[in-house]
């Protein structure tokens, strides 16, 4: 009964976000955009963080070079969008792989740090290997033109980019959830509770653990790529660490223990981002004051506290 | 005498100066069932530790089937066939029972590289591991989170993840510590028919006498590291020097060993 209410639920939304550029007004349009990208990026992370137990400090570093990919291609090759995203994909999960397998043999505030350290490496690269990455300015200038697949698609237009947003986002979600209920999935909610167990079963924890990373990191890769077109540039701070900061803001604030947690975190910290900012430079007092909140009231995050508190209702 | 599943030779392993485990040489037959018994502190844990290969030996060797195992990380030598319990219960506090015997059940079959099936669906593997709870007489917990159920049933629980790697060779840590009589006597027939069925090659280590002496077929004691006596059960029960060490009552050394 309660997950026939929950389905209609995610039915309704997914509705009332196909519909979204029939009713509301432009500013909107874009700030959804930007929620369903940083969602995307929030749910690679939280593949890494919530489901595989590894607190991942440079994550951004996944989303910034799938970003630097697509914006390249665009300017320099004018690829069709989607088979630049597909570059992006590949090139987050190569660079995932190289930090990984460093990274995964160490645990908890050590891999939190390497990541980091990792991440600041990569940012520092892109800042100063001005030749190709044009520096701090960016990339930009670059213009989408075809999608690929022979589809006829103004991606100029923030109404038609943000349909294609939504499809890949949805499709890439459900291929996410999928693979947290998978046997593999499984395997990683066990490294996450008890590596010394899953090793004592006869797995290799380091790889499952690297798989997991990479796989997150190409997904950060596409999200990357997503935001590319939006944000018409790609620059340093994509990759900086604070950008690395977000995932986890946005997973702690809608809930790691649940898939779309981190989606809810992700429309949590841009709405009061946005509406924030409109009244007032110091949104992040406000942010902090959230954050700090759910943290000592609401450790489950907005959607789990929610989910947790229904789901054992009567 | 048949040749020996496990071979170990002069193991040990220092922490610091102290050494933990001195000089352990034994060879374990198949289908026996070793106690390894001696005072909080004698070394048991470390010696499971280096045959599980949670530590690495300081010299010394541990030998499978005559294969040398020595240092090889816990995956491999858990996929050669040995499987251990731990003191403390070393379970998946989040999952359900049978999600717990799942994931050792994945890892055997290799479902574990599987991306898109469907865990909750894998029926092949739920049947698997319900039996195996019924086995165990914890059948009827397998829809319980594993972190609510009672501590004995926890270590139930624990035996159960372990036998569902498939294991020739069992390592058992104190499997009974903390039970209820009750509790520790459905272990003790559980062990014992498992041991009967020759399937398995235990070792337990065990501080409650009457467990050891009901399922050993030879004891081993340590002391200080060291491996005092090993033998019979009728041998380890009259040899005066463990009588004084350690089957004693609570006399000066014991308490001194102890510490």
């Amino acid at each position: 009964m309660k997950q026939t209410i929950l389905l209609g639920a995610l039915l309704v939304a997914l509705i009332g976000l196909v519909a979204l550029p029939w009713f509301a007004p432009y500013f909107y349009i874009f700030i959804v955009t930007e929620i369903l990208i940083m969602g995307l990026f929030a749910a690679s992370f939280n593949l890494v963080f919530g489901y595989t137990g590894m607190l991942s400090f440079g994550h951004a570093a996944f989303f910034g070079v799938g970003c630097y990919a697509t914006a390249m291609t665009l300017l320099h090759l004018k690829w069709p969008f989607l088979y630049c995203l597909m570059l992006s994909v590949g090139a987050g999960a190569l660079l995932a792989l190289v930090i990984g397998f460093f990274s995964v043999r160490l645990n908890e505030v050590y891999f939190a740090m390497l990541t980091l350290a990792f991440g600041m490496m990569v940012f520092s690269v892109a800042h100063h290997w001005r030749s190709v990455t044009n520096g701090s300015d960016g990339i930009a200038g670059f213009t989408v033109g075809d999608f690929g697949l022979g589809l006829d698609l103004t991606l100029g237009n923030p109404a038609v980019y943000y349909h294609v947003v939504l499809v890949l986002v949805v499709v890439a979600a459900a291929l996410l959830y999928l693979i947290g209920r998978s046997s593999f999935g499984m395997i990683l909610q066990a490294i996450r509770q008890n590596p010394e167990r899953v090793a004592f079963c006869g797995l290799n924890v380091r790889s499952y653990r690297l798989a997991a990373f990479t796989l997150g990191g190409a997904f950060a890769g596409l999200a990357g790529g997503l935001m590319a077109p939006f944000l018409r540039v790609a620059s340093p701070e994509m990759l900086h660490w604070s950008t690395s900061a977000e995932p986890v803001l946005m997973s702690i604030l809608g809930g790691t223990g649940y898939f779309l947690g981190p989606f809810v975190g992700s429309a949590m910290f841009i709405l009061l981002e946005t509406w924030i900012t409109s009244i007032t430079q110091a949104w992040m007092l406000f942010l902090g004051i959230v954050l700090a909140l759910m943290v000592m009231f609401f450790r489950r995050g907005l959607l789990g506290t929610f989910l947790d508190w229904w789901l054992e209702r009567k | 005498m048949s040749e020996p599943i496990l071979s170990i030779q002069d193991l040990t392993k220092h922490f610091g100066g102290n050494a933990a485990v001195s000089g352990i040489t034994l060879d374990v037959q198949p289908r026996e069932t070793l106690a390894i018994i001696g005072p909080n502190g004698a070394g048991k844990t470390t010696f499971y530790n280096m045959v599980s290969g949670r530590m690495t030996p300081t010299r010394g060797k541990v030998l499978l089937d005559g294969q040398d195992i020595t240092g090889l990380p816990p995956h491999r030598i858990s996929r050669l066939g040995v499987s251990r319990s731990f003191q403390i219960n070393n379970i998946f506090t989040e999952m359900t029972v049978r999600e717990n015997v799942e994931v050792a059940l994945a890892a055997l079959h290799h479902h574990s590289r599987r991306w898109f099936n469907l865990a909750s669906r894998d029926t092949v593997l739920q049947e698997e591991a319900q039996a195996l709870l019924d086995r165990l007489s914890i059948g009827e917990l397998a829809e319980r989170r594993a972190g609510v159920i009672s501590y004995g049933d926890k270590r139930l629980l624990e035996i159960a993840v372990v036998l569902a790697t498939r294991p020739r060779l069992v390592l058992l840590d104190e499997p009974t510590a903390g039970m209820t009589p009750d509790e520790t006597h459905r272990v003790t027939a559980l062990v014992k028919s498992l041991a009967d069925s020759g399937d398995y090659t235990f070792l337990i280590t065990e501080h409650d006498m009457e467990v050891v002496f009901s399922l050993a077929d030879r004891i081993l004691v340590m002391h200080r590291g060291e491996a005092l006596v090993v033998g019979t059960p009728e041998e380890v029960r009259n040899h005066p020097e463990v009588r004084r060490a350690y089957l004693g009552e609570e006399d000066q050394e014991e308490q001194e060993a102890g510490a």
